[in-house]
């Protein structure tokens, strides 16, 4: 049997995405002009789906710390850093991050997916179980995966849910690891931490919560949920990207645990890839340190986001979370609606994200949105403007009524 | 029809949108078209109602009705 025969439906549903004249999944970026600008199709677009939170790709010391280290440590590091040894700028940049998150050791992956694969990996083993929340991202998914622990996966959001499951797997030998993320990346919601910290008294498991889209947004440091909530005594294990508010490549993970130096030779994803690029590090040095000194930029994407998520409650749209994030959802009726739609809205110069089961939790088609303190208030009031008349006024108001 | 493979077929209907006729013998991924997804949360149901865990990483080597009853059926013994 032909091995990719099994592809086939992935083949013919993106047929049918092609016959509406849309190719959902093929956007090229032409050029880019700025944080939110880019040419797409030949039209300036204004970006609403590139999670570039802090709006710091275009930062003017981060590109120029990036030319230096491409001078001073060349274009890569051609190979692991277990093998080829770390350039300085890996230990500082894990250095500074530990500082940064209040932690005492932290070490850097060469992206946010391994970092997930590497945490996962190297705490759990096949004696032990994790519980992920059903929602977890697809990186949580696969780094369980490979860590051979025992999985066992509880409702979103649902703390008396991981309760009632650990209470089932009472007396099992092991350990036993409970993953949460800060902002859940489809639909923008939050963990509600304090509620898992109580079943965390009550049962007693390491805790790690991954900050991929909270980093840099959230709490008065901008550590995340668990800055923003004042938990992160009780939060052992922190996972994070330089993908999103840092601009740049990478992942990272954090904890105080006293073995936790020792993970780095114990995590497949860490040992046997190449080290993050030295531009791509020195970017991620300049870029920790204006979210330290530039607290406003934080301000200033809470402000869009909340511009955002009111104009698009103003028009009565059907959006994926209460609560004001950088991520705004819109739900869709239907996958051929969302991608006529999300077509519609890239045609008149707004690029947002299309996201469809099994990608999305609920079988939901969405329409989403990430904010950026690059953002102007226009660019704001152009994407609602727009929605307006793509979505409301068209299917996505069918959705709300329904 | 066993009483656990009724059951489980019962908990499968709501999942059930092409109308396939449920037996012992259901491939619950390919026969019903649902994702890897829905079928976790199918298994979630499954679980709540049997009060039982049933580990993902079983769920590769459980394909049909008749795979996933001998599952409920093993975990319930050990409780």
């Amino acid at each position: 049997m032909d091995l990719l025969e099994k592809h086939r439906g992935i083949a013919e549903r993106h047929a049918r995405m092609l016959a509406m004249g849309v190719n959902a999944v093929g956007v090229t970026n032409e050029q880019m002009i700025s944080p939110t600008r880019a040419i797409i199709d030949g039209r300036e677009t204004i970006l609403a789906g590139t999670n570039n939170y802090m709006g710091i790709t275009f930062d003017a010391d981060c590109i120029a710390a990036g030319k230096q280290a491409l001078e001073d440590f060349g274009t890569g590091t051609t190979g692991s850093r277990i093998a080829n040894g770390s350039f300085a700028l890996h230990t500082q940049l894990e250095r500074e991050f530990a500082q940064f998150l209040n932690r005492k050791h932290c070490i850097v992956f060469t992206t946010g997916y391994q970092a997930n694969l590497g945490m996962m990996s190297g705490l759990a083993g096949p004696r032990d179980t994790i519980y992920l929340d059903a929602d977890s991202h697809s990186s949580i998914y696969d780094g369980c995966t490979l860590s051979g622990a025992k999985l066992v996966r509880f409702r979103h959001n649902d703390a008396a849910d991981l309760d009632k499951r650990l209470t089932r797997g009472e007396g099992e030998e092991g350990g036993k690891l409970v993953v949460l993320e800060g902002i859940y990346s489809m639909l923008g919601d939050r963990a509600p931490l304090s509620d898992f910290i109580e079943v965390k008294k009550k049962h007693g498991f390491q805790l790690l919560v991954d900050e991929a889209h909270s980093f840099g947004v959230l709490g008065d440091h901008g550590r995340g949920l668990a800055d923003e909530a004042g938990l992160e005594d009780d939060i052992d294990f922190v996972v994070g990207t330089f993908s999103k508010s840092v601009g740049a490549i990478g992942g990272f993970g954090a904890g105080n645990h006293p073995l936790f130096e020792y993970l780095r030779y114990a995590m497949r994803p860490y040992m046997f890839t190449a080290s993050s690029s030295p531009a791509s590090v020195a970017t991620s040095l300049a870029a920790i340190r204006k979210l330290a000194a530039e607290p406003q930029r934080r301000q200033r994407l809470r402000e869009n986001s909340a511009r955002l998520f009111d104009g698009f409650r103003a028009l009565g749209l059907d959006m994926g979370c209460g609560q004001v994030s950088p991520v705004i959802a819109v739900k869709c009726p239907d996958e051929p609606s969302t991608i006529a739609m999300w077509n519609a809205l890239l045609k008149s110069g707004v690029y947002v994200n299309i996201a469809l089961p099994p990608g999305t939790p609920n079988k939901l088609c969405l329409l989403r949105c990430s904010v950026s303190a690059a953002h102007s208030d226009a660019d704001i009031d152009r994407i609602i403007e727009l929605f307006g008349s793509v979505v409301a006024q068209g299917h996505g108001k069918q959705a709300v009524n329904a | 029809m066993t009483d656990t493979v009724a059951q489980i077929c019962t908990l499968l209907a709501p999942f059930n949108s092409n109308g396939t006729v449920l037996s012992a013998s259901t491939d619950i991924s390919s026969d019903l078209n649902i994702d890897s997804v829905t079928v976790m949360d199918f298994v979630m149901e499954v679980e709540d109602h049997f009060d039982i865990e049933i580990p993902l990483n079983i769920l590769s080597e459980t394909r049909t009705v008749a795979d996933l009853a001998r599952v409920v059926e093993a975990r319930r013994k050990k409780e």
